[in-house]
C-alpha cells in the first residue's frame, strides 16, 4: 500500500562555521567543550545598548560554501531580524537573512540526480540550554556562533537519498575547511520537512512535518523512514497528518510532536537596522568562485578521466581531502594509479608512510606478485585442512567466509601471491 | 564665580589653576542637592566623583557600574558591566560624570512624563514639562545642575527639550556619533548629541563624542572636523525655509521665529523659499517605522533577566510594542513597514534636493512653547505633535541644531531649528555660533541659568 504514496522532502541544514570569533562580536566561536558561559560579552548576551557588527570572514565563507553549492551569490544582500521568544535568544530576535540572501538558487550532483538548493544564508546560533532536574541552564557560549543555513527544494522522494546528500554537502564544506560539519557535535544539523503525496496526484501535499533532533549519520534514515511510515499509514486512514515539528527519539527509535504549526510564529521579519545593507562588487564575488578549491564531484570526474580508476575506488579516495592529496602525491611517484587507490582504500600500505615510501612499497608489492602456483596448493591444502568449519560455512552460501580462507593462505605465502589468483584457485577447489 | 560659566571656560578656569575640578564638581553636586528635590532632573547621582570636567548623562547611556534605567521600572536595578562608546570617550577626555538624567520611559515620549519615576519639571515654569525625551538633561543645563549634558534623539528628543527648556541642542547626523551602549530606542534613528549653553560647548562636546566606533556598523568612517575652528570662519549662508513648516504655530512663537528669520537676512545671509514634503507625512512614516523597532529592540525584556518582568512596562511602551507588532505582522509589513521605507526614501530624496539650492534649512523646532505638566495624557500622539517638525530630519537622519531665539508671551523659551546636510555639522554650528554672537539669545540661557542662581 505504500506504493501508492511517493515522499516529498525538503531539507533545512545549519552548519556552524570555525571562524576564530563569533558572528556578531569578538568573543571565541570555540564553544564545544569549554566551561560555561565564558566566550561572552555584551552583544552575544544581547545586553542594553550592545550593537552587533558583521564578521566578514564568517560572511565570505558562507559566500564559499554558496559558491561550491552552485549557487548565485547575490551582489545585494542583508541582514534581517526574526523575532520569537526562547530563553536560548537573548535579544527576542535572531540575526537571519530573509528577503536577501547571500546566496541562491544551488545544487548538489549525485550520480544522476540533480538536487536544487534554494537558498544559503548566513544567521547567529542561539545560546545552549541544559535540562537538568533542578531547571534548566543557560550557557551562552554558542549564543552568536556563526550558522550558515541551507535550505533545498522538496527534490527528494527516499532516504537513501537524503544520506548520499548529507554525506556529500559534508565532504564539500570539509574540503573549504570551513567547518567541522560534525552531526555528533551539532556544527551540522539537519531537519528534514517530509510529507507524502498520492502518486499521480501532481500537487504537493497540503501539510509538511518538521523533524528535529537528528544528531547522527547514523538517524537520517531511521528518522526519515519512520516518519513516511507514520504519515503514510495516517493517509491509508483517511486522515491528513497534522502540520507539525516533530522530534527524533534516538532511544525510542521514533517521532515524537513537539509543537504544531498552527501555533507557528509570526516572525515579523524586518531590515536589522543596527547592520547597513550590503553591496558586493563583481569581481569579489567573482574571487570567491575563482578561489575554491577543487571539489570532490571534480576530483572525482578527474580521477575517472587522468588516472582511469574506478568510479567507486575515486569515489572512497575523495571523501577526505587528505586522502586525496596524499593519493595525488603518490601517484606522481608511482604511476599504477589503480593498484595505488587499492592500496590506499584497503589500507594495505600504512598512509602514515610519507607519500614517496608509500610508492615505493607499492612497486615492492606489485613486482612480488607473482604466483608460485606450487607453494599456493600448498598453502590452500593446509588452509583448508585446518579451517573445515570455515568451509563449510562458505560452501552454506557465507560467501565472506572465503575471505578469512585467502588470509590463512596470504599469511603462509607471506603475502608473496595475488589475490585474484589465490581467490580463484580457492573458489577451484571448494567447488 | 563659577555660575553660568561654559564647559570650556571651566577648562580654561582648571589650566590657569584658578579652581580645582574638585571644587567644580562638589559646585555642582551642592546645586543639584539643592534644586534636584523640585525639578527631577537626576535620576542617579554618581557616588564616586572623579576629577574631571563634570557633565550630565542621559539615563539611556550604558555607564559601567552605575545604574542605568532609561526611566524604566524594568530595570530599575540594572547596573551595566560595560560603558557605552559616547561616555567611553569622555571619560578618555577628562569629563566625570555628575549622574543619570531623567527621561522619557526608554525614551517614549516629547515630554519626560512617560518616566516611570515621575515627571521632570521645566526649570522655567515647575508647572511645565521640559520637554523630552532628554528632559533630564535639559532641565539641568537650562538650571545650570550641570554645565553641560549628553541627550539622545530619536526624532526631537534633544531639540524639542532643548527648546522648551532654553538651551543650545545638537542632533548630529546619523552615523556620526556612536549608538553602541545606548539604550535602542528607535535603531535607525537614535543620535546621541550635546546639550550646552552655547554653541562652542556643543562643538566642542561634537569633537568629542563622534567619530567611526568599531562597535557600531552604523557608525560613519567619514573624518571628524574641527568643527570649533569651522565653527569661527565667517560665512555667508543661502538659508531655505519651507512654507509647510510654518503652519499651526503658536502666534508669540511664531513671531520670535520671524524676527530671528530677519536677524539672519540682517546679519547679510539669504533666505531663499524651498519646497520640502510637508511634515505631516514624516508622522506616519516615523510612527510606523519607529514603532517597529520599538516592539524588536524591547523584546529582550523578557523577564528573565534584569529582574522586572514585562508587567513592569508602562503604558506607553505597551502602546508601541503592541502597535510595532501589528505593523511587522504578516500580511501587514507590506502595507505599513515597506510603505513607510519608500516614503522615507522619498524625504530622504527631497532634502537632498532642496540642499542643492541652500546651505540649511530654518524651522522653527516646536509649533508651541513648554505645555503644561498632564497635557500628553489627552494625545495618544502627543510626542509626534510635538516634535513634526523634528520628524523629517530624523527620517533622513541629517543634522540639526536647536537655539533659543526669545521668550514668548508666557516668558517662556521659543527655539529655532537650523538644519544641515549629511554630516555638515559644522555649517550649523557656524551659522548658530553667528546668531550668538549677534543675540546672545536674548539672554535667554542666561536668564534661565539666573532663575536658579543661588
Amino acid at each position: 500500500m505504500e506504493n501508492k504514496y511517493q515522499p516529498v522532502i525538503g531539507l533545512e541544514i545549519h552548519v556552524e562555521l570555525k571562524t576564530k570569533s563569533k558572528m556578531f562580536c569578538q568573543c571565541s566561536a570555540d564553544y564545544f567543550g569549554q566551561k560555561p558561559n565564558l566566550h561572552v560579552c555584551p552583544v552575544c548576551l544581547g545586553l542594553p545598548g550592545a550593537l552587533p557588527v558583521p564578521n566578514e570572514k564568517a560572511i565570505s565563507w558562507m559566500q564559499k560554501i554558496g559558491a561550491a553549492l552552485d549557487c548565485e551569490l547575490t551582489k545585494d544582500s542583508k541582514f534581517d531580524r526574526k523575532h520569537y521568544n526562547y530563553p536560548d535568544l537573548p535579544k527576542g530576535y535572531q540575526i537571519s537573512q530573509y528577503e536577501e540572501p547571500f546566496a541562491i538558487n544551488g545544487k548538489i550532483k549525485i550520480k544522476n540526480k540533480q538536487f536544487r538548493i534554494r537558498r544559503v544564508h548566513m544567521e547567529e546560533d542561539t545560546a545552549k540550554l541544559i535540562h537538568e532536574d533542578k531547571g534548566t541552564l543557560i550557557d551562552f557560549n554558542r549564543s552568536g556562533v556563526p550558522l550558515v543555513e541551507i535550505v533545498t527544494e522538496p527534490d527528494f522522494n527516499n532516504a537513501e537519498d537524503v544520506k548520499a546528500f548529507l554525506e556529500e554537502l559534508q565532504v564539500i564544506i570539509r574540503y573549504l575547511d570551513v567547518s567541522d560539519a560534525d552531526m555528533e557535535k551539532g556544527s551540522m544539523r539537519l531537519e528534514p520537512n517530509i510529507s507524502a503525496m498520492k502518486i499521480g496526484l501532481g500537487t504537493l501535499p497540503p501539510y509538511k512535518v518538521e523533524v528535529k533532533n537528528i544528531n547522527s549519520f547514523r538517524f537520517v534514515k531511521q528518522a526519515i523512514e519512520y516518519e513516511i511510515k507514520r504519515q503514510v499509514e495516517l493517509l491509508e486512514k483517511g486522515e491528513t497528518p497534522i502540520q507539525e515539528t516533530r522530534g527524533w527519539d534516538d532511544k525510542k527509535n521514533k517521532t515524537f510532536s513537539q509543537r504544531t504549526k498552527e501555533e507557528a510564529q509570526d516572525y515579523r521579519y524586518f531590515p536589522e537596522p543596527d547592520i547597513p545593507p550590503f553591496t558586493f562588487e563583481k569581481k569579489y564575488l567573482y574571487e570567491i568562485k575563482k578561489n575554491l578549491p577543487e571539489l570532490p564531484q571534480q576530483k572525482v570526474d578527474r580521477y575517472i578521466k587522468d588516472f582511469k580508476i574506478k568510479e567507486a575506488d575515486a569515489f572512497v579516495i575523495t571523501r577526505n581531502i587528505k586522502t586525496a592529496a596524499y593519493f595525488e602525491t603518490v601517484v606522481l611517484k608511482n604511476k599504477n594509479y589503480q593498484q595505488v587507490a587499492n592500496l590506499i582504500i584497503n589500507k594495505k600500505i600504512s598512509t602514515d608512510l610519507s607519500p614517496i615510501e608509500f610508492a615505493k612499497k607499492t612497486d615492492e608489492l606489485l613486482a612480488t606478485k607473482t604466483t608460485d602456483m606450487q607453494a599456493l596448493n600448498k598453502a590452500i591444502d593446509n588452509a583448508i585442512k585446518n579451517n573445515f568449519q570455515v568451509v563449510n560455512d562458505y560452501k552454506k552460501g557465507k560467501t565472506n567466509a572465503i575471505m578469512f580462507l585467502v588470509g590463512q593462505v596470504m599469511r603462509e605465502l607471506k603475502g608473496n601471491a595475488e589475490a585474484k589468483v589465490v581467490i580463484d584457485s580457492l573458489k577451484k577447489i571448494i567447488g | 564665580m563659577l555660575l553660568g560659566k561654559s564647559l570650556l571656560q571651566l577648562k580654561k578656569l582648571v589650566a590657569e589653576k584658578k579652581v580645582s575640578y574638585k571644587e567644580i564638581n562638589d559646585f555642582f553636586l551642592k546645586r543639584i542637592q539643592k534644586y534636584n528635590s523640585q525639578l527631577n532632573a537626576f535620576l542617579t547621582v554618581s557616588k564616586n566623583q572623579e576629577t574631571g570636567l563634570p557633565i550630565a548623562i542621559k539615563d539611556n547611556f550604558c555607564v559601567k557600574g552605575l545604574r542605568t534605567t532609561a526611566s524604566a521600572k524594568v530595570l530599575n536595578d540594572f547596573i551595566p558591566n560595560y560603558e557605552s562608546t559616547v561616555t567611553t570617550r569622555l571619560k578618555k577626555n577628562g569629563f566625570n560624570f555628575l549622574g543619570k538624567t531623567n527621561m522619557d520611559a526608554w525614551a517614549h515620549g516629547s515630554s519626560t512624563e512617560t518616566s516611570d519615576y515621575g515627571p521632570t519639571k521645566n526649570p522655567w515654569d515647575l508647572s511645565r514639562s521640559p520637554g523630552g525625551s532628554s528632559g533630564g538633561t535639559a532641565a539641568a543645563v537650562s538650571a545650570y545642575l550641570a554645565p553641560a549634558g549628553i541627550g539622545s534623539e530619536t526624532a526631537g528628543s534633544v531639540r524639542q527639550p532643548a527648546a522648551w527648556s532654553g538651551i543650545v541642542g545638537l542632533k548630529p547626523t546619523f552615523g556620526r556619533v556612536s549608538r553602541y551602549g545606548v539604550i535602542a530606542m528607535g535603531s535607525s534613528f537614535d543620535c546621541p548629541g550635546p546639550m550646552t549653553i552655547n554653541v562652542e560647548d556643543a562643538a566642542f562636546l561634537l569633537k568629542q563624542i563622534a567619530g567611526k566606533d568599531q562597535f557600531d556598523a552604523t557608525s560613519s568612517p567619514q573624518p571628524v572636523v574641527d568643527y570649533q575652528n569651522l565653527m569661527k570662519k565667517t560665512r555667508k549662508f543661502t538659508i531655505g525655509i519651507s512654507e509647510d513648516y510654518f503652519t499651526n504655530l503658536e502666534k508669540g512663537l511664531e513671531k520670535k521665529i520671524q524676527e530671528s528669520i530677519e536677524i539672519f537676512q540682517k546679519m547679510g545671509h539669504t533666505v531663499k523659499k524651498v519646497k520640502l514634503l510637508s511634515p505631516k507625512y514624516s508622522i506616519s512614516v516615523y510612527t510606523i517605522l519607529q514603532r517597529a523597532e520599538v516592539s524588536s529592540n524591547l523584546a529582550r525584556y523578557d523577564g528573565i533577566r534584569y529582574g522586572n518582568d514585562r508587567t513592569h512596562f508602562g503604558a506607553e511602551a505597551k502602546r508601541r510594542i503592541m502597535l510595532g507588532t501589528y505593523v511587522l505582522s504578516y500580511g501587514y509589513y507590506d502595507a505599513f513597514y515597506k510603505k513607510a521605507q519608500k516614503v522615507r526614501t522619498l524625504i530622504i530624496e527631497n532634502f537632498k534636493e532642496v540642499f542643492k539650492e541652500v546651505d540649511v534649512i530654518l524651522t522653527p523646532t516646536t509649533p508651541v512653547a513648554a505645555l503644561k505638566l498632564g497635557e500628553f495624557e489627552k494625545y495618544p500622539f502627543f510626542g509626534e505633535m510635538m516634535d513634526v517638525l523634528n520628524e523629517p530630519a530624523a527620517i533622513a537622519g541629517i543634522p540639526a541644531i536647536n537655539i533659543p531665539v526669545g521668550l514668548d508671551d508666557n516668558s517662556l523659551p521659543v527655539g529655532l531649528s537650523i538644519m544641515g546636510n549629511y554630516f555638515d555639522e559644522a555649517s550649523i554650528l557656524n551659522l548658530a555660533y553667528q546668531f550668538e554672537n549677534e543675540t546672545d539669545f536674548f539672554g535667554v540661557i542666561k536668564k534661565g541659568i539666573s532663575n536658579y542662581g543661588k
